[in-house]
């Protein structure tokens, strides 16, 4: 029996609790949200980290000193640690922000350019990303490459001084505003024996000749996604990413970071602190419904408890990528459950020209639900990595 | 001893004095724990404890919870030895537990009364009994026993005091039956926690070594998709029983945030015990339901423990009724624990 027992592995790291000087820092990021609030700058919204694109929000961030929190002083950051950002970055979302038009630079590309860019790339992006000026797409799927990343047909081609790209990427999240983003190409020819060798990451300026950028409207009709078509683009090799052949090495340690964070749980965040006001204004709210919420804020309590516990893991270098996994499956799930609950919980129906509010929270959260157990990797894809993490398979 | 060698320890222990076959209080295991110092891990030196952090009771715990250990840890540690120890009682030798329960007290200092359900009642040496502002320590011996058991064939005895003359008497610390609820669920929780970490691993063992259409269950992916689920359970258990049990230590269980820590807790690690118990036996397939396989000794604690020291419902409704007095604005601080 003892021996089934310690061949699984620890699926959780330890708990953490933040540091005390944390607390200073929620409190100003409160009074800053309060007195954005109160001056009407932005409606609290539902899913902000993929809708709320506000290029003047995220300047403010920057000038307040929280985005590019973890990168180092001498790159225009500010030296602190992931620890620090999961507050600025939990207390945001919470509050609905609209934080999408940094969201992909300052939670990936960052710590990304940190760990294989060049010095060249780190001066030229790095202090825009800290500033909130600067923002970046993600180019992995393709349109025959979902689940299956390691598919991609996107190839470079060696040239005089560089890489010639062609090829589609889709459901790549404001590329219409962006600055540039991470491509995984192909830069050898596919081997059957090991389909994960020959990609790499290429670091593109969507400004060069050859690219063209063409929505492709969520069901909703809204803007966020899009298709990136490279016909010869050149990309020089100061801006290939890391090394060319580890691009796959390279996405999956990036995947192990992004999956863990407070906006795998908190997406409906806002629609479930506006349940709690409905539900609050309704005299005699009976028990059965207070257990219904209760078990919603233990579930969201846990999360949050498992996700601060993998971001410690992270902060003293370790990689959790099994409970970072599991994170994922559960607070993704999680975000459906607080759809489900509010309009069953509630009389009102989902109205998309509501004032803000309830309605309109609801319809925000309902219309963009199938997106949070896809993004970043499937469930079912998830499952299967945490599947053979325990030993099975 | 660091929380890595403690858990080691814990581990080794429990795992020694495994036996499938066996119910009922675990002599031999008490007395290791007790050699070991694991018995009284919290309690201060003064009544005979090793000063351990609520951080080393969650490793302990949930080690015992795993490996379904037979001897009422929670109980003597966390509950009973706290309980005599904070009246300013001495704290009696060997196993104890704790119940708040209505008892009468005669002039004379006698007491009367039933206590029912009293987890190992008939193998402890001392109940310590919260009854209105007084803790009264009472010996078996002075009550008749009236023999029950939880679903896991644990011990849950009905106690029957009739002029019962008590070890030792004296007032209730303040906030006792709060501080004592809190206590038991937190105890359960992580116990919980740690069997459904035992009923995961036996079901991964298992799916590796049962072979039917050509090859082990594990390797098919509705079995895959299932057991990650069960993982994901467990790992919220885990992380649930333990940052609760971190809180209560950095904070005390008279803090607001230790409260809902807990409540949140053993709310989350039923819901667990259930979806976990169900995917176990559903790996498992006839042979995990029936007395031959070890399985159930871990699945029928969760069914036991889910419903023990206030179940999933009963916790939801303190966290709900506080969320909701928290208010729209007031929510996403109490869940930080910052207001």
């Amino acid at each position: 029996m003892s021996d089934t027992l310690t061949a699984l592995p620890a699926l959780v790291p330890d708990p953490v609790e933040l540091p005390g000087h944390l607390a200073d820092l929620r409190a100003q990021v409160r009074e800053f949200l309060a007195d954005e609030r109160a001056a009407g700058s932005w409606t609290p919204g539902a899913d902000v980290w993929l809708s709320g694109w506000d290029e003047e929000f995220s300047k403010r961030l920057g000038a307040r000193g929280w985005l590019g929190m973890t990168i180092p002083t001498e790159y225009g950051g500010h030296g602190r640690t992931a620890l620090d950002r999961y507050v600025v970055t939990e207390e945001l979302l919470a509050a609905g922000a609209p934080v999408a038009a940094h969201w992909v630079a300052d939670r990936q590309i960052g710590p990304s350019l940190m760990r294989f860019g060049t010095e060249e790339q780190r001066r030229k992006f790095l202090p825009g990303i800290a500033r909130g000026e600067v923002y970046f797409g993600i180019g992995m799927s393709e349109p025959d490459s979902g689940s299956d990343l390691a598919s991609v047909r996107t190839r470079a081609d060696r040239v005089d001084g560089g890489w010639e790209m062609t090829g589609t990427k889709v459901w790549t999240s404001g590329a219409h505003h962006a600055h540039a983003f991470f491509a995984l190409v192909r830069t050898a020819p596919k081997d059957d024996s090991n389909r994960h060798a020959g990609l790499s990451q290429l670091l593109v300026e969507l400004d060069r000749p050859g690219i063209t950028v063409r929505p492709i409207p969520l069901l909703t009709g809204a803007h966020h996604f899009n298709e990136v078509v490279f016909d010869h683009v050149f990309i020089p090799d100061e801006m290939v990413f890391g090394e060319i052949g580890s691009g796959w090495a390279q996405v999956t340690g990036e995947l192990a970071f992004e999956r863990s964070g407070p906006e795998r749980f908190l997406s409906t965040f806002p629609l479930l602190a506006s349940l709690v006001g409905e539900l609050g204004r309704a005299a005699g709210t009976d028990a059965g419904t207070r257990r219904e919420i209760g078990a919603l804020v233990s579930r969201l309590w846990t999360l949050r408890r498992m996700s601060l516990a993998v971001a410690g893991a992270l902060e003293s270098g370790a990689a959790p990528e099994l409970a970072a996994a599991l994170v994922k499956d559960l607070g993704t799930r999680y975000e459906n459950e607080i759809v489900d609950a509010s309009r069953l919980l509630v009389e009102i129906a989902p109205d998309p020209g509501a004032e803000p509010g309830f309605a309109r929270l609801l319809a925000d959260a309902v219309q963009h639900a199938p997106g949070f157990t896809l993004r970043g990797g499937t469930n079912e894809v998830l499952r299967g990595i945490v599947a053979r993490g325990m030993g099975l398979r | 001893m660091s929380s890595t060698e403690l858990r080691e320890l814990a581990e080794s222990v429990f795992a020694d004095a495994y036996d499938r076959d066996a119910v009922g209080f675990d002599t031999g295991l008490w007395k290791t724990c007790e050699q070991t110092g694991l018995a009284r891990l919290t309690l201060p030196e003064a009544a005979g404890g090793s000063e351990g952090t609520l951080s080393d009771a969650a490793a302990l715990l949930e080690a015992a919870g795993a490996h379904a250990a037979r001897v009422p840890l929670a109980e003597t540690d966390l509950l009973g030895g706290w309980l005599a120890h904070a009246a300013g009682l001495p704290v009696p030798d060997g196993a104890l537990v704790a119940v708040a329960g209505d008892l009468d007290m005669a002039s004379d200092g006698t007491v009367s009364g039933t206590l029912t359900r009293v987890p190992w009642g008939r193998a402890v040496s001392a109940v310590v009994v919260l009854t209105g502002d007084r803790v009264v320590v009472l010996a078996p011996s002075a009550l008749t026993v009236h023999e029950g058991a939880n679903v896991a064939e644990e011990p849950r005895d009905t106690l029957v005091a009739s002029g019962a003359t008590p070890l030792a008497a004296g007032d209730a610390p303040a906030g006792a039956a709060d501080e004592l609820a809190l206590r038991a669920a937190l105890g359960r929780s992580l116990l919980l926690a740690g069997a459904a970490r035992g009923a995961l691993a036996r079901s991964i063992g298992y799916a590796g070594e049962r072979v039917q259409f050509g090859r082990p269950i594990g390797k098919f992916q509705a079995v895959q998709q299932q057991l990650a689920e069960a993982g994901s359970e467990v790992a919220a258990a885990s992380a649930a029983s333990a940052a609760a049990a971190r809180t209560a230590a950095d904070r005390g269980f008279a803090d607001d945030a230790t409260a809902f820590a807990v409540a949140a807790a053993k709310s989350r690690c039923g819901a667990s015990a259930t979806s976990v118990a169900r995917i176990a036996h559903q790996v498992h397939g006839a042979i995990g339901f029936t007395r031959e396989h070890d399985l159930r000794l871990v699945t029928t604690r969760l069914w036991a423990w889910r419903d023990e020291d206030g179940n999933d419902s009963h916790w939801n409704g303190v966290v709900g009724t506080r969320a909701l007095d928290a208010g729209p604005d007031g929510l996403w601080p109490l869940i930080t624990g910052t207001p």
